[in-house]
């Protein structure tokens, strides 16, 4: 980047010495080109900003933020769901990471098979009462902080059937985002994953221990 | 498929075990009695039938006997059917596993026993297949209660709370 310099060679400024009204218009610039990200040239230059400059200077430098936030950001935009397709849904679930949804612009592309590996399980599909307790354990193999995400009609609530053989999602587990769709789009399940992106950004706290009442029974070592 | 006045020949090569034939919409089926439901399908293949292509049941409520067991026979070489059909009363819906026989059989009579609670004797395994195997009931029993897991809505949430006190 070319970068405008001031210093004495340029007919802008003259050496401190000098002094007087001269001195100052010198320090003023100087200041504004540290402002700009600049560096100062020549010995004789004043090589701090004080008072209200270094403020301002600061100020425009740096980005105060507290570690939670941080985390939260840095987790909300690499979320590492699990590859668990349960029906039809998973259709619309693979071709969310295909070329022309690409979850991979937003950085969950990296789907795991293990869930050790996962923090979030999108559960794709009808679930049945033999296949619940399955899921249920994969969902308590997940390392905290873990996410779900409920896609489709009969995850949530049973879509068309209502009979002896299914069960809705929330029965056994905590489910944060609801997908709609019988199946859902790609651009529905995107959606889907970008309100939990805002989830995790906006408000942390709003985790399923919270929601759940179920603060303090953290695993610990 | 064997045609009427075949079926009705084969009835009567079967002699007491079958109890009617019935031709209806160009297929054959033959009704058994269950007793002698090993000796029928043995004598069948016999005939060529050699492929045992399906075992599955029936509900027939509220009729009596109430359930009912189905065997498709498949005879490949000339392409022909024939279906063998028992009735099983509720008291007692015990009838001869065909699975020594028909080595097909094992899944199929074990899915028959999971949703409709036909006891097949002489099974080698008879447990639950589709169902988890703490169920209760036979869910496709025509009298089994209709509607699964109850779902709540965000809409009418407070409505089952208040139901619930």
């Amino acid at each position: 980047m070319k970068r405008e310099r001031v210093g004495p060679g340029d007919g802008l400024g003259a050496p401190a010495a000098s002094g007087g009204a001269e001195n100052l218009r010198v320090r003023s610039l100087n200041a504004h080109q540290l402002l700009r990200g600049g560096e100062l040239e020549g010995a004789n230059q004043p090589a701090h900003l004080e008072g209200e400059e270094l403020e301002r200077y600061v100020h425009e430098r740096l980005v105060f933020t507290t570690l939670d936030s941080a985390v939260a950001w840095a987790r909300s935009n690499s979320f590492f769901p699990l590859a668990f397709g349960l029906a039809c849904c998973a259709m619309e679930q693979f071709q969310t990471a295909g070329p022309r949804m690409d979850i991979a612009r937003f950085g969950y592309e990296a789907f795991r098979a293990s869930p050790r590996q996962a923090d979030l399980i999108i559960l794709a599909g009808r679930v049945s009462i033999k296949m619940a307790p399955i899921i249920r354990r994969l969902y308590d193999q997940m390392l905290e902080p873990k996410w779900a995400i409920s896609m489709g009609a009969c995850c949530s609530s049973m879509g068309v059937f209502n009979n002896y053989a299914l069960v809705p999602a929330d029965k056994f587990m905590p489910i944060d985002v609801h997908v709609p769709g019988c199946p859902p789009r790609p651009e529905a399940l995107m959606h889907g994953v970008l309100k939990l992106r805002e989830l995790v950004q906006d408000n942390p706290e709003a985790g399923w221990r919270e929601r759940y009442g179920a603060v303090g029974t953290e695993e610990r070592p | 498929m064997p045609d009427a006045t075949g079926l009705e020949l084969l009835a009567h090569d079967l002699g007491e075990a079958a109890l009617e034939a019935v031709h209806y919409r160009g297929g054959a089926t033959i009704v058994v009695d269950p007793a002698h439901i090993r000796t029928v399908l043995q004598t069948l293949r016999e005939r060529g039938y050699r492929f045992l292509a399906s075992v599955h049941g029936v509900d027939y409520y509220p009729e009596e006997p109430r359930l009912g067991v189905l065997y498709e026979l498949l005879d490949m070489s000339r392409v022909d059917r024939i279906a063998v059909k028992v009735r099983l009363s509720m008291d007692d819906p015990v009838i001869d596993s065909v699975t020594p026989q028909w080595p097909t059989a094992d899944h199929q009579e074990r899915e028959v026993y999971d949703i409709f609670g036909v006891v097949f004797r002489g099974h080698p395994d008879l447990r639950r297949i589709l169902m988890p195997e703490d169920y209760e009931g036979h869910p496709q029993r025509r009298d089994f209660p209709i509607g699964g897991e109850p779902v709540i809505f965000t809409r009418d949430e407070s409505k089952w709370l208040e139901a619930r006190e």
